[in-house]
């Protein structure tokens, strides 16, 4: 087992360095200003005092790296400063919104991941015939729509023409849970169709490449029914690209939130991304930015282990 | 009963017994459970479901039609060897090549084809389709239809210029890694791991918050953001090559890194690399129309697809379709590129299925 | 002797198509084949003669892209060619199994062993699952696999290769099948793993009574374990007698030429003697290491004008590695290497374009030695161009020259590309490509042993005859002892890294021998009936051979 806890580890420790990586970028990316922040927000026309009154509060006359360590060691504990337009704490904004996201995520998760392991398979099972050729044009068309696309279609026809489902996915915290389940479907749905589309057309792809491998031929000439052939000789291989699909998805259901927060007018992390960066409110934007690139990271970390856990090599060292 | 609802079944009927008595066991299967769908949809939703069910049909054999004669007329024109692989090309990658030729043409002769210009006020917002306007106006009163001819060209040109600066920096820089290894090698793999870390939209914001929003920082960008896939894909297509003995053969006959790329490297990875642009100026064309759609690509008044839908999106609320128009415009391509893309894929992996 | 009632597997006019290039083509041309009960019938002939799919035929199973689409094939009783699928499947597994080529490919790496034994048993329902395992130690047994009662319990991947091939021939065995179709299950297989293989094979298909189809490239391994042997050529039956006639009196022209094979036999020379004798490459005391794993220990040898060393071992010797270190490929941690006594600098990326230019190589798969998407004339002439500084007409006439010199038409092949070539001819065109350097040295690396027999052997005549025309000095890298008898001056044999044994060849055919070479010499395969049973008399106990290969072969 030595093999596989030192793999881990490795895997484990590249992926804290990327995201200080990924945090030295956001961070320094702010400083490529022309000029400051504090002449970057204040526009050509403040004055001098203004400017440098802001330059004061920012403390932007100490050296970058203070800075950056500052940042990083607030941010490690929850706190991202204070916000440049409102002037409140950027963490009290952020953490809600975060919450609404996830939720979000959640929601589109619970239905997108087992719905589209199933029906790759299925699809898988049915390969060539005209059943996969319109489920490969269906799932080509969902994933090549862009999401404000499939948004406003739902809007038109489960909320304008039929009023099954709200328009504006506005949440209040009083709200019971089915209540919410209900407002935030549309956006859900809408996740929902183009996660779904991809994930089974991996996990399809995914389980057709194996079948080409000699096992599965020795399965067949062994008299096992396709079902077995697929279900107890490819999936198990199969494993690690499916669990890096889901991941890969699962981190696009997080970040991708962002246009259909915007669509669905619903109170997300997404949102307040877009307002900020219109607005040049950089430390919401670069708390955004982290948070998102650390969710990815430690998805994209999370694959990687499952797949290394699943691999029936590195589980049974020789 | 309407005699149109009569005369649905007893087609769909008569075709599915037709399709059962000539053993065409997938036609019939096909034909017999759109009549099974049409029962249920007709008891649900009435006649008009039944007639939206039609008119979807025919749509579909009009374009099947049209993909069809597009690759006859293809097979026709092209030389000989180029003829033969387009035989093999599916109704859905003739549709995706004929939607692109249409896009080509309405991009190049954007000025000659729209009635108005593309900033032109010619009537008062929000105006209906008249005989002037085909789908009316927008909120300032500029002629939809003009715009969305214009949009072909801004759009798409913005998109496929990132296209080909993300393919040109990834490509080279992926086929230099494969040919060189070493540690510019480790060093570009690190580099592409650490840009591919941060989300694509959540990167472009950050940058685009930083640098203003004008079409040239908006391609490089773009391009910086989308280069390491494309990267990743030419260094492992080159790094199967690269172990081939051919390859073994010219570095020991002591040839330099440009020759081998040239005349080893690249012929042998094109079709890949050529599927691969047309995916990656899926996800370019994606990424900028939604950062349009957020109000933070393109700017006013440059027409522009992703921009169209965020400002007539209001429209929507009172049942309106025209903000569905461009929207349904970006989907179009990227669906056509994706089914070429896809029926490239199939040829190339060899995939004798 | 046997009479109707005894047949188990009768087909007849059987065709076979496959789908390449849009079309369905037939690879297969009406063959016709009969197979009693305890029989074992021996399929051979060159790659593409379609000796796989008519194997799986007989089990009603054709690989995706392939059809059965005519004649009839009868199992008992039972026409295959109509029964429907899943009747099929519970045939498959029961009645008739299958043993593949590459074990390691062909066990499924998520399952134990023994699980994936005892599926077919537990699917049809023929023993519970305590019954089924208790069956496959016991088959484990008989194949004389190490730890029966413990082996079927590790992964594929945690065992060898040769015991893997006896694991899937017990896992064959699983349900007592009337038919087992074995399709190469040695080729992937060292020598010395080889005969153990063979062994429990014959053992087992000999206990159990069964009938087996042995499908093979290798004359002398189906010597030892067909009854009738059947000699196909590209999708057309070419003769059928018993083993004993066919070893004896062939019939057919090409089965004749097919045993005249290892007919070729060159004269050997002996080194240039005198002080003023240089070799050409002399390596000296060389060790190297892909990273931490040492792969050459000691490794010294002496190569002299127009004179060929075959280097003899096992996968994982060291042979290759030693030619990438004479190149500078690889290069050595400890010693050097001289070419005409001078030494080379250890990569090829500091040395000179002349030093390049003197050594050059061909490979073993001529498919990826040559770039599919380059013309010949520019890949013969490309060396030309480059160390000459050829141009034009110039050019010209030297790739038509070499063209010549390799014994094809240059009008013909000028223009075309690698991929519409067979595999002779591309082979021919590696060649031809280390000739226009201008070489006085070549390392042949197992350049004949992806070929088919007929054309291994014109390859080399052709390397023969242009060794005495130009004088070149050959480095034969190969695990085919038939190959060294033919060619050799000089051999070296390796195990595990290290040189075990060198000498003139005929000292070396000549006991006595280091254990090794002996081992390695005895287990090549003979083309007499015989010959397995009589050396696993000779050798006593079963396990000399795995002994000896666990060591290099992990």
């Amino acid at each position: 087992m030595g093999d596989i806890a030192s793999l881990v580890l490795r895997r484990l420790g590249l992926g804290i360095v990327t995201l200080l990586v990924v945090s030295i970028l956001i961070f320094f990316a702010v400083e490529l200003l022309p000029g400051d922040i504090a002449q970057a927000v204040l526009g050509q026309s403040a004055t001098e005092e203004t400017v440098a009154a802001l330059r004061d509060k920012m403390g932007l006359d100490r050296p970058a790296p203070i800075r950056y360590l500052e940042w990083l060691g607030g941010a490690v504990q929850g706190d991202f400063g204070v916000s440049l337009v409102s002037g409140d704490r950027v963490s009290e904004t952020i953490i809600p919104r975060f919450k609404n996201t996830l939720f979000l995520a959640a929601y589109a998760a619970v239905i997108a991941v087992p719905l589209s392991i199933i029906l790759g398979i299925i699809v898988a099972l049915l390969r060539n015939t005209i059943a996969d050729r319109v489920a490969n044009v269906l799932s080509l068309t969902a994933i090549s729509s862009p999401e404000f696309f499939l948004g406003y279609i739902l809007i038109l026809y489960f909320s304008v023409r039929t009023n099954y489902f709200p328009a504006l996915a506005s949440i209040r915290d009083d709200m019971s849970f089915l209540e919410l389940l209900h407002r935030t479907f549309l956006p859900a749905l809408t996740m929902v169709l183009v996660v779904t589309a991809h994930m089974m057309r991996m996990t399809r792809a995914a389980i057709i490449n194996l079948l080409a491998s000699p096992y599965i031929e020795m399965a067949r000439l062994k008299g096992a029914s396709p079902w077995t052939v697929i279900v107890k000789h490819a999936l198990p291989n199969a494993w690690a690209p499916i669990i890096n699909v889901v991941a890969l998805n699962l981190a696009y259901l997080v970040t991708g939130v962002v246009l259909v927060e915007v669509v669905f007018v619903y109170p997300g992390i997404g949102q307040l991304l877009v307002d900020a960066v219109s607005k040049r409110d950089f430390p919401i934007v670069q708390a955004c930015c982290l948070i998102f690139a650390a969710t990815f990271i430690l998805l994209n970390l999370a694959a990687d282990v499952g797949a290394i856990l699943t691999n029936p090599r590195l589980r049974h060292p020789k | 009963m309407s005699y149109f609802v009569v005369t649905y079944y007893a087609l769909l009927i008569g075709a599915s017994c037709l399709a059962a008595f000539y053993k065409k066991r997938e036609v019939f299967l096909l034909l017999f459970s759109l009549t099974l769908v049409s029962f249920v949809m007709g008891i649900v939703g009435g006649v008009s479901a039944l007639t939206a069910v039609s008119v979807g049909a025919g749509l579909l054999a009009f374009a099947a039609g049209t993909s069809y004669a597009f690759r006859e007329f293809l097979i026709i024109i092209s030389p000989d060897d180029i003829a033969k692989e387009l035989r093999t090309a599916p109704l859905t990658a003739a549709f995706g090549m004929f939607v692109i030729f249409t896009y080509a043409i309405a991009g190049i002769f954007a000025p000659y084809i729209a009635p108005f210009g593309e900033a032109e006020v010619i009537s008062s917002s929000f105006a209906p389709p008249d005989e002037n306007m085909l789908l009316g106006a927008d909120q300032l009163g500029r002629d939809t239809f003009s715009r969305i001819i214009y949009g072909a060209r801004n759009s798409v040109g913005i998109a496929l210029g990132a296209t080909i600066l993300a393919f040109t920096i990834g490509a080279l820089c992926g086929l230099l890694a494969a040919t060189k290894g070493g540690w510019f090698d480790q060093l570009m793999g690190r580099v592409a791991d650490v840009i591919m870390s941060v989300p694509s939209l959540i990167f472009a914001l950050l940058m685009l918050s930083i640098f203003g929003t004008n079409i040239i920082v908006i391609i490089i960008v773009v391009a910086l953001i989308y280069s390491p896939r494309v990267f990743r894909l030419a260094r492992a297509v080159a790094g199967n090559i690269v172990v081939m003995d051919y390859i073994e053969a010219a570095k020991l006959r002591g040839e330099g890194t440009w020759y081998l790329i040239r005349k080893e490297i690249l012929p042998n990875s094109t079709a890949p690399l050529i599927a691969e642009f047309g995916l990656e100026f899926c996800f370019v064309f994606l990424l900028i129309a939604g950062l349009s759609f957020l109000g933070l690509g393109i700017q006013p008044p440059t027409a522009d697809w992703g921009s169209m839908v965020r400002e007539n999106a209001t429209l929507i609320s009172f049942g309106d379709i025209t903000p569905l128009i461009p929207a349904a415009a970006i989907a179009l391509l990227t669906v056509a590129v994706n089914f070429v893309v896809d029926w490239m894929l199939h040829r190339s992996s060899g995939l004798k299925e | 002797m046997k009479n109707e009632k005894d047949v188990l597997l009768e087909i007849r006019g059987l065709r076979i198509e496959g789908y390449s290039d849009e079309t369905w083509v037939e690879i297969v041309h009406g063959v016709d084949l009969t197979l009693h009960r305890g029989e074992v019938l021996g399929l051979i002939g060159e790659s593409g003669a379609g000796k796989s799919t008519i194997g799986l035929a007989a089990m009603g199973f054709a690989r995706d892209g392939c059809r059965i689409s005519g004649g009839t094939v009868d199992f008992d009783g039972l026409e295959l060619t109509t029964t429907s699928e899943s009747d099929l499947r519970a045939l498959r597994g029961s009645r008739i199994a299958y043993v593949a080529q590459s074990a390691a490919a062909s066990f499924n790496p998520a399952h134990r062993i023994i699980d994936q034994h005892t599926e077919a048993p537990l699917h049809y329902r023929l023993q519970s699952r305590m019954e089924a395992q208790e069956d496959a130690m016991q088959l484990y047994e008989r194949l004389r696999l190490p730890n029966p009662t413990e082996i079927g319990f590790r992964y594929p991947h945690q065992v060898s290769g040769g015991q893997l091939q006896r694991a899937m021939t017990a896992m064959a065995m699983a349900c007592r099948p009337d038919l087992i179709i074995f399709d190469e299950p040695t080729t992937a297989l060292d020598v010395t793993t080889q005969i153990e293989v063979l062994a429990a094979i014959r053992d087992i298909v000999d206990q159990f009574n069964t009938a087996a189809i042995y499908i093979t490239h290798d004359l002398a391994v189906v010597a030892q374990m067909a009854d009738t042997i059947k000699v196909l050529l590209k999708g057309d039956e070419v003769e059928e007698a018993s083993t004993e006639r066919m070893l004896k009196a062939p019939e057919d022209d090409y089965t004749k030429s097919l045993w005249a094979v290892r007919s070729f036999k060159r004269k050997q020379k002996s080194r240039p003697k005198g002080k003023d004798a240089v070799p050409v490459v002399s390596v000296q005391d060389i060790d190297a290491a892909y990273g931490p794993t040492k792969v050459l220990e000691d490794v010294s040898f002496d190569i002299y004008p127009g004179m060929t060393v075959a280097v003899v071992g096992e996968s994982g010797s060291g042979k290759s590695t030693t030619a990438r270190c004479i190149t500078g490929l690889l290069p050595p941690t400890k010693g050097e290497i001289l070419f005409a006594g001078e030494t080379l600098p250890a990569s090829y990326k500091d040395r000179t374009k002349d030093q390049l230019r003197q050594a050059q190589m061909i490979y073993q798969m001529a498919d990826t030695a040559l770039n599919p998407k380059v013309k010949i004339s520019e890949i013969i002439g490309r060396p030309a161009q480059f160390y000459s500084g050829l141009s034009g007409t110039e050019l010209k006439s030297r790739v038509d020259e070499l063209l010549d010199l390799i014994e094809l038409e240059p009008s013909q092949y000028y223009n075309r590309y690698p991929p519409e070539l067979s595999g002779g001819q591309k082979q021919r065109i590696g060649i031809a490509r280390a000739l226009a350097a201008e070489p006085s040295f070549i390392i042949c690396d197992e350049v004949t042993s992806a070929l088919d027999q007929l054309v291994a052997e014109g390859i080399l005549r052709l390397l023969d005859r242009l060794q005495a025309e130009l004088g070149l000095a050959y480095m034969f890298i190969t695990h085919d002892l038939a190959t060294v008898r033919s060619i050799a001056d000089e051999v070296v044999v390796m195990q595990a890294g290290k040189v075990v044994e060198q000498g003139p060849k005929d000292q070396m055919f000549k006991p006595p021998h280091h254990p090794y070479t002996d081992l390695l010499l005895s287990s090549v395969p003979e083309m007499d009936p015989d010959w397995l049973t009589n050396l696993l008399e000779e050798r006593g106990t079963d396990n000399i051979g795995e002994a000896a290969s666990n060591q290099g072969n992990v």
